[in-house]
């Protein structure tokens, strides 16, 4: 195995490339990772986006992005990716734009498109194993219009649509699997909250060609009810309870790039944030809170 | 100059093919396939310099579509029916993006009750969408057509896609005669692409369809477009000059058949068209003095012309292919709106829906057509619109249901 080009905080790039001043929440965890992934991707880059709390943040005529950009529609922003990249290769192919003018092409959705209404077009532009890059910033609901419950909700988590005593009845969807069984180029988790981890995988997913995709855990303080200035926290927390694997799919196989060990109990993550505030008040609910640490449990049996 | 036997279907790919477009993102519909199938085999035998790609929906292919074309590339596609309403969000999307191509829809009656035969539901809900429409009666229509429509999309007075629209059946496999014009004149009259600043490039960093707040930049942006639309209207006029110098065929905005000393005019679009020109021959054959108008441009709307041609005529007959529940006729509305209030005005626009799902009208039924607006000529009062259905037809669906009901009772019986 490669020596991880990023081995010390300081190896991170010291340039920050993403503007400021965006429409985004403040403490946004996606905007976090959206940071670093930009970093390291640079401005050679025409990022293809679908509706959600980013399209927010080319609003005109304004943008903290200092590449390319082009909103799309909610289902089919990897359509769109397959639009630029065949215009891209052809103008490369009858030499009407030189090497230089190539650019890398992004995706950029939050877990309402990824999850659910973008996962048809998703699924068409691996199979047609199209070079791009897919970003999922995942804050677990459909951040954009309040909140309400989405196919990347966690079990037990209250949203707009789901504020009974149990929460959100449902689980959250395994993305990373479906994504994998497509098996494309590459395919990671990612957090903002772990900078070094999230930077390797982008770079190592820049120097892959075909589909490459990643979904980033995207702590939501209005989202998921806890002050802006725990985010980072909170980020950290999701990978040491094991919540929020860090892994990458690769060659076929799912290695985990973050073991957690120890691994804290899942309260330590739940009780931080007000959407699981019924498990604790007026009386814990003992019964739940075990239910989803028996399921972190079990995911992590299969892994070690 | 040589003609060939073309079905509407492969005079639709011989446009892209000559248009020498970059790119082809495709899904299958009936009747529409075979549009993509022949250049599927051109490009795969290499005859067409072309990149095609088979997306997983009609909604994929039109956002892939709008892309490459942002992107700066001369873009081709077609689908059907339900398949250009389930990409019916991306139509409005990526004409706001204000990107040239050319998309053919051939069109077929809308789901429910669901259908293969042609009407004009279909083209007629991408009406406001910003799309530019042209509308075919001829298998040498539709090729010539496409190659106008790219000239006046990529156009920079207009910027905007193009729906090319043909009937289903009638012309997607019907043979005609089709002149395939020479690939250097059609070059002359349609040069590469110059995409101007619509591009992704690494040196020039752009943001295309940026999100906006509120009221005042939206209507800018929605303006902008409607200004553009509606100066398709005069570069449509030097586009079709320049063509018929080319290639010796003229496409006015609307095409005008025995108007000379008409009184009362049919005016309707597509190919069933053909079938009021011959009524109109044989009324002008008993000294009725009776004239066709048929647009071949809906948007932009040739609401001038259609009142020049109409002024001082005493009847108009509008037949509708399409319907909208509850109002009537598009069509009807459409030129309603642009005849009201001038003086010259004909004073009776009688309105017929006919030809849904494929249904004939028949050379009576034109008759029909004529006496009834002779009828509110002399009266001075315009009838509520007619749905054509015959007696006959309706005994028919009776007898089906008759004989259905006769074998559900059977059937239960022998339980």
């Amino acid at each position: 195995m490669n020596e991880p080009k990023f081995r010390y905080m300081k190896d991170l790039p010291s340039a920050r490339l993403l503007g400021s001043g965006t429409a985004m929440c403040a403490g946004c965890g996606g905007l976090q990772a959206l940071h670093g992934i930009y970093d390291i991707l640079g401005e050679k880059t025409v990022f293809i986006n679908a509706a959600g709390c980013m399209t927010l943040l080319s609003v005109y005529p304004f943008t903290p992005f200092r590449g390319s950009w082009l909103y799309t529609s909610m289902a089919s922003a990897p359509a769109g990716a397959q639009g630029v990249r065949d215009g891209l290769d052809i103008l490369l192919e009858k030499k009407r734009i030189s090497t230089e003018e190539d650019l890398e092409v992004v995706v950029l959705t939050g877990d309402g498109a990824a999850y659910g209404m973008g996962l048809s077009s998703t699924s068409g532009a691996i199979e047609r194993d199209l070079d791009f890059l897919y970003i999922c910033y995942d804050n677990e609901g459909y951040g954009n219009t309040g909140q309400q419950f989405s196919g990347a909700t966690p079990h037990g988590a209250r949203t707009a649509t789901s504020k009974g005593p149990r929460g959100f009845t449902g689980f959250k969807k395994d993305l990373f699997s479906i994504w994998a069984a497509h098996r494309p180029a590459y395919v990671a988790t990612i957090a903002g909250a772990e900078p070094l981890d999230l930077a390797n995988k982008i770079e190592k997913a820049r120097n892959l060609k075909g589909p490459r995709l990643l979904i980033a855990i995207a702590p939501c303080p209005t989202g998921w009810d806890y002050r802006p200035e725990d985010s980072v926290d909170i980020g950290k927390l999701a990978v040491r309870t094991g919540i929020w694997p860090l892994k990458e799919y690769i060659d076929g196989k799912v290695v985990h790039t973050k073991i957690p060990h120890p691994r804290l109990p899942v309260e330590e993550y739940l009780k931080r944030q007000g959407r699981f505030a019924h498990l604790f008040t007026p009386a814990p609910d003992t019964a739940l809170i075990a239910e989803i640490q028996a399921r972190v449990d079990g995911y992590w049996k299969g892994v070690v | 100059m040589k003609r060939t036997l073309l079905t509407g279907n492969s005079a639709a790919a011989w446009g892209a093919r000559l248009a020498d477009v970059d790119y082809v993102p495709a899904f299958p519909i009936t009747p529409q396939t075979e549009i993509i199938e022949t250049i599927a085999e051109w490009i795969d035998g290499g005859r067409m310099r072309s990149r095609m790609v088979t997306l997983e929906s009609e909604h994929s292919m039109i956002t892939a579509a709008g892309a490459a074309a942002a992107t700066g590339v001369r873009v081709f596609t077609a689908t059907s029916s339900q398949g250009l309403l389930y990409g019916m969000e991306m139509l409005y999307t990526v004409a706001g993006w204000r990107v040239p191509f050319v998309l053919v829809n051939v069109s077929r009656g809308l789901s429910a009750p669901i259908t293969l035969e042609p009407d004009h539901n279909d083209v007629l809900a991408a009406r406001d969408s910003g799309f530019l429409q042209i509308h075919c009666a001829t298998c040498q229509e539709v090729l010539d057509s496409i190659i106008l429509a790219f000239r006046l999309a990529e156009d920079k007075r207009v910027r905007l896609p193009v729906i090319v629209n043909m009937d289903g059946f009638y012309l997607s496999f019907t043979r005609e005669p089709v002149e395939i014009p020479d690939t250097g004149s059609v070059r002359q009259f349609l040069p590469p692409l110059d995409a101007g600043d619509i591009s992704f490039r690494a040196s020039a960093p752009i943001s295309q369809a940026t999100a906006v707040l509120g009221g005042s930049p939206y209507s800018y942006f929605r303006y902008e477009s409607h200004m553009a639309a509606t100066n398709g209207l005069a570069v449509y006029d030097e586009a079709a000059e320049s063509f018929a110098g080319l290639f010796g065929r003229s496409y006015g905005t609307v095409e005008e058949y025995r108007m000379e000393g008409a009184e009362i005019v049919f005016v309707m679009v597509g190919s069933f068209a053909t079938k009021a020109r011959e009524a109109v021959d044989r009324l002008r054959g008993a000294g009725r003095p009776v004239g066709l108008l048929r647009p071949r441009l809906l948007r932009p709307f040739p609401g001038k012309a259609l009142r020049k041609l109409l002024a001082g005529r005493k009847g108009v007959m509008v037949i509708d292919q399409n319907l909208s529940m509850g109002k009537g006729g598009v069509l009807h509305m459409e030129l309603a709106s642009a005849l009201y209030g001038h003086p010259d005005a004909p004073p009776v626009l009688t309105s017929f829906i006919g030809g849904l799902g494929g249904r004939d009208i028949t050379p009576e039924e034109f008759y029909e057509m004529v006496a009834v607006t002779e009828k509110a000529i002399k009266d001075g009062s315009t009838p509520p619109p007619r749905l054509l259905y015959t007696k006959r037809e309706l005994d028919e669906v009776r007898k089906l249901q008759a004989i259905a009901n006769v074998e559900r009772r059977e059937t239960g019986k022998g339980e």
